[in-house]
């Protein structure tokens, strides 16, 4: 796709920054690649066909003293090779971890090739939107069939087609919650700090009122708290919480979304997509709206995104939810076809009456995710989920052995707080360094005392054991 | 087609998990789900032809030309995605140590370079995921700007009315009232009315610029000038940046703050509807309240992150959609100081090339000074003989050719809003110029063909109306049996 070509544009007087080399017959050639595909003789004919003698013409409309003069201040072009190999020197100064025992909102999962292999169908990849239904039926019934499987994963009604991670899917959540008549936003503070910053900062766009709810002395919500504080507000509009909680700590939804529904409010619950594959479902504890990160269905942690946000709701709500959602219906013929629908909540029809601007989102993800839980199944579901549980268990067990004691006694998933004892030596840092010397990725470090940790079914036995011997090293004083 | 869930026989499944090797857990029943989720239970035969046959029912750019307006289809370079998936990028955590993240943030830092030297801004934050998303952020920054000087009484956000719906939808997502303004009859603001629209309560104006017209507003110095004078930010639209990156930056028409499309401009690709990216950059004065991470280059070398002085806080749960600005990067270091505006200028050749194909045949109602785009008006086809925009659109599919955008801007009826993009040969181009002209014919000479149009497609046009009154969203699994 790549050619050199004579410079068709002239270059400004005080062109000292364009690379101009001479090629093999003497023309002046730029260095470049710009994917452009015509020839230099076919972009003349063009030029003069659309009535214009030089390139500079075509911008002739543009104020002339705003144009760059000199060139942009960047690097020159570079050739594939030149390229890969910048890519890879860049990518060589992240450290990739032999094991890691972190989570915090991002996991290490397993991800199935099969995955891999139909995400990567350069059809998937460069795709646009689904407006034309006729020539996306595959993109639209992916999503259709994504939608079902959220829907089924959840116990929810309606599922929309994905927004950009799982904390605007909560911000999204709180924000459709809104009415005259139900204007106060309720957070638990016991949900990850980054989601809960997230919705603070949607919420303060639009001048809505956030009520913490705080959590105990073991870290769970403080449901009496939560009661006390729906009560006292004339307007609630939702309660926002997360399960598991950042901590890892399996709350008692059931509580609280009775005190919610009493207070005409709405009950919304975040979560971790692996635990649904055992843990009891939002639908199945009452909630209005579930949101969630959905990077652990397939998705690599890539420094944070591309992600998931997944988004789904009861019946009663579908008219309201954000974000693209794809139907079936039958074509001229009666076959069966699906199309993008209820476009009317969207802000290409409502324009500043939409309330949410949500247009891309991210559909590749959701692809990822369908696939991911199509090879899972759900006996591949429930067994990512037993045996998260189950090395973490095991990885909170050793780490106890090894003098770390719990930080509270609440039944957990697969994250857990430790704590260090009184009296100890060694900090939190201390610990996470000498994991990291042995290329562990340790857990989360909340503080000189707290760490978050998180295993999954990728953590072998032996992986486990060998980070509670150097945890053990630490504590005794035998390592750095 | 058939779905996937019906495909599934129970039993079957993918050995993907080894046997757990530590003792297991048992959660008390009152925790765990009462039935399975019915997912699939397909095989890996299955799932593998099962996409592959959906994958054939879809058309992406390595398909064919894809000018929908707007959207900058241009070809998406594989090279970029080689380098997104360098497990040195997939396979490293939001939350390393910094000091294990150092390749990612001098991957941002490099990436911001480029960026601030082609919007001529002074800050540039990737946390927004999406062109909508880096508005929000971007009229979110406007606001913190006008209560930080305690200026709380500006609540109005100007648009022009030929603006993509998020513009408005931005505005009140920030709890701003939005005022339209008329274009005038060159497609550009009539800046009488802009005059009069402003006041002490603009907190601000949003524009995009060359237009959804193709259009290059010439009087963007003064427009910027009028919205400063009284008091308001101008915000830039960068959906159209495409048309001249690297000739004209959005930092010396005026503009205070704006977002880019990563996956329009800078050739990431759209993934049937994201992920995008849509980075913010603004001026130094707005840089302090930027939401997310802000990546400092320390004296020995080494990267850090802190939060803005004044952050709005976040948009998002990390850092943004991080392997699509590697791939924008990616884009960038290709193209370098030559490319980046000679893949504007040949933009601006393909579509000045094809509508000059086409103006003798098609009605273009703003036909003056198009840049990367332009907008035909099938009014007149119409009236004369009942073939629609959305007639000429799906008569385009059964030639192979993606539809342009239909209906917008909302200022010309009937549109059709074509890009071409630079990466188009002429042959395509000149292709799809014959397919419009034979399609204009067949409008006079056999109507019918085009309202059933498309003929060759997966499936004939659907119903759309029924998917809204009896909205059916999901599989019904009760239903099967």
């Amino acid at each position: 796709m790549q050619m050199h070509m004579k410079p068709l544009w002239k270059p400004q007087k005080n062109n000292s920054k364009y690379n101009i080399k001479k090629n093999i017959v003497g023309k002046e050639v730029f260095q470049m690649g710009s994917y452009v595909p015509n020839t230099d003789r076919e972009r003349m004919e063009m030029l003069k066909e659309a009535g214009f003698e030089s390139f500079e013409e075509l911008f002739s409309d543009l104020p002339q003293e705003m144009v760059v003069s000199g060139g942009l201040d960047i690097p020159e072009g570079m050739s594939e090779l030149e390229v890969i190999r910048k890519m890879k020197d860049m990518a060589g100064k992240n450290k990739k971890y032999k094991s890691c025992f972190r989570g915090a909102g991002a996991y290490n999962h397993y991800i199935p090739s099969i995955v891999k292999s139909v995400v990567n169908k350069e059809v998937f990849v460069t795709a646009y939107t689904p407006y034309q239904a006729e020539l996306s039926q595959g993109i639209l019934q992916s999503i259709f069939e994504y939608q079902t499987m959220i829907c089924e994963l959840t116990g929810m009604d309606v599922s929309n087609a994905s927004v950009y991670d799982g904390a605007v899917a909560a911000a999204e959540a709180v924000m459709m919650c809104r009415d005259r008549r139900h204007e106060t936003v309720f957070v638990s503070e016991a949900v990850h700090p980054n989601v809960k910053k997230v919705i603070m900062t949607y919420c303060n766009a639009a001048d809505v009122k956030v009520v913490t709810v705080p959590e105990t002395a073991d870290h769970r919500t403080d449901i009496e708290a939560l009661g006390k504080l729906m009560g006292e507000d004339p307007k609630p509009a939702c309660f926002y919480m997360q399960q598991p909680n950042y901590y890892g700590i399996i709350e008692a939804p059931e509580e609280m979304a009775e005190i919610v529904h009493n207070a005409k409010a709405k009950f919304i619950m975040g979560c971790d997509p692996i635990s649904l594959g055992m843990l009891k479902t939002p639908g199945e504890y009452g909630a209005d709206i579930a949101v969630g990160e959905g990077q652990s269905l397939g998705m690599p942690l890539s420094f944070g995104g591309p992600y998931l946000g997944f988004m789904a709701v009861k019946e009663d709500m579908m008219r309201k939810i954000p974000g693209r959602i794809v139907g079936e219906t039958t074509d001229d013929e009666g076959n069966r076809a699906f199309v993008l629908t209820l476009q009317a909540r969207e802000q290409h029809i409502r324009r500043e009456k939409a309330s949410s601007n949500i247009c891309s989102n991210q559909a590749l993800c959701a692809l990822t995710a369908s696939v991911y839980m199509a090879a899972m199944g759900p006996e591949g579901m429930a067994e990512a989920a037993k045996q998260s549980a189950a090395k973490a268990h095991y990885l909170a067990s050793g780490l106890k052995s090894a003098g770390l004691e719990m930080d509270n006694d609440n039944v957990f998933f697969n994250e857990f707080v430790t704590a260090i004892p009184e009296g100890t030596q060694a900090s939190s840092e201390d610990i996470l360094k000498a994991l990291d010397n042995n290329d562990i990725l340790g857990g989360l470090q909340l503080d000189d005392e707290h760490i978050l940790w998180c295993a999954t079914e990728v953590n072998t036995k032996a992986e486990i054991d060998e980070a509670v011997q150097i945890v053990n090293a630490v504590l005794r004083g035998e390592e750095e | 087609m058939e779905l996937i869930f019906e495909k599934s026989v129970a039993g079957k499944k993918l050995a993907l998990l080894p046997d757990c090797d530590v003792p297991e857990v048992e959660f008390d029943a009152a925790l765990c789900r009462s039935s399975k989720p019915e997912l699939p239970e397909v095989s890996e035969t299955e799932i593998s032809r099962h996409y592959s046959k959906l994958a054939h029912r879809a058309y992406g750019v390595n398909d064919g030309f894809y000018p929908l307006g707007s959207c900058t289809m241009k070809y998406n370079p594989k090279v970029n995605e080689d380098a997104a998936a360098l497990e040195g990028l997939t396979d490293i955590h939001p939350l390393q140590p910094v000091s294990s993240m150092q390749g990612w943030l001098e991957l941002y830092d490099t990436a911001e370079m480029y960026l601030k030297e082609i919007t001529g801004m002074d800050a540039v934050c990737f946390q927004p995921a999406a062109g909508a998303h880096g508005e929000f952020t971007g009229i979110q920054l406007i606001k913190a700007y006008h209560v930080a000087n305690n200026d709380i009484k500006r609540n109005k956000i100007i648009v022009p009315d030929s603006a993509h719906g998020t513009n408005p939808a931005s505005g009140s997502m920030c709890g701003y009232e939005v005022v339209s303004v008329p274009s005038n009859e060159d497609g550009g603001i009539d800046l009488e009315q802009l005059a009069a629209a402003v006041g002490d309560d603009t907190a601000g104006l949003m524009l995009t610029n060359p237009n959804t017209l193709g259009i290059f507003d010439k009087n963007i110095l003064k427009i910027t000038e009028i919205i400063h004078d009284a008091g308001g930010l101008c915000y830039y639209d960068g959906a159209n940046l495409n048309a001249v990156m690297g000739i004209v930056r959005p930092g010396d028409m005026g503009f205070d703050v704006m977002h880019m499309n990563l996956h329009k401009t800078f050739s990431t690709p759209h993934g049937g509807g994201g992920p995008g990216s849509g980075p913010v950059a603004c001026k130094d004065f707005l840089a302090g309240f930027l939401p997310g991470m802000r990546i400092d280059k320390k004296a020995d070398g080494t990267y850090d992150m802190t939060a803005a002085e004044n952050t709005i806080g976040s948009v998002g749960e990390f850092y943004g959609n991080a392997l699509v600005v590697a791939k924008a990067l990616t884009y960038l270091l290709t193209l370098g100081r030559e490319g980046v505006p000679e893949a504007a200028r040949n933009a601006v050749l393909n579509a000045n090339y094809m509508k000059a194909k086409l103006e003798k045949e098609y009605d273009i109602p703003y036909d003056k000074g198009c840049l990367h785009e332009f907008v035909i008006s099938a009014v007149e086809l119409k009236k004369e003989t009942g073939v629609s925009a959305m007639d000429v659109a799906k008569s385009l599919i059964d030639y192979g050719i993606h539809p342009p955008t239909i209906y917008f801007p909302l200022i010309v009826h009937e549109a059709l809003m074509f890009e071409p993009t630079e990466t188009e040969t002429k042959e395509t181009i000149d292709n799809a110029v014959s397919v419009l002209l034979k399609i204009k014919e067949d409008a006079y000479s056999d109507p019918e063909k085009l309202h059933g149009a498309p003929h060759n497609a997966a499936i004939k046009r659907p119903d759309e109306v029924k998917a809204a009154r009896h909205p059916i969203v999901r599989y019904d699994f009760e239903k099967e049996e």
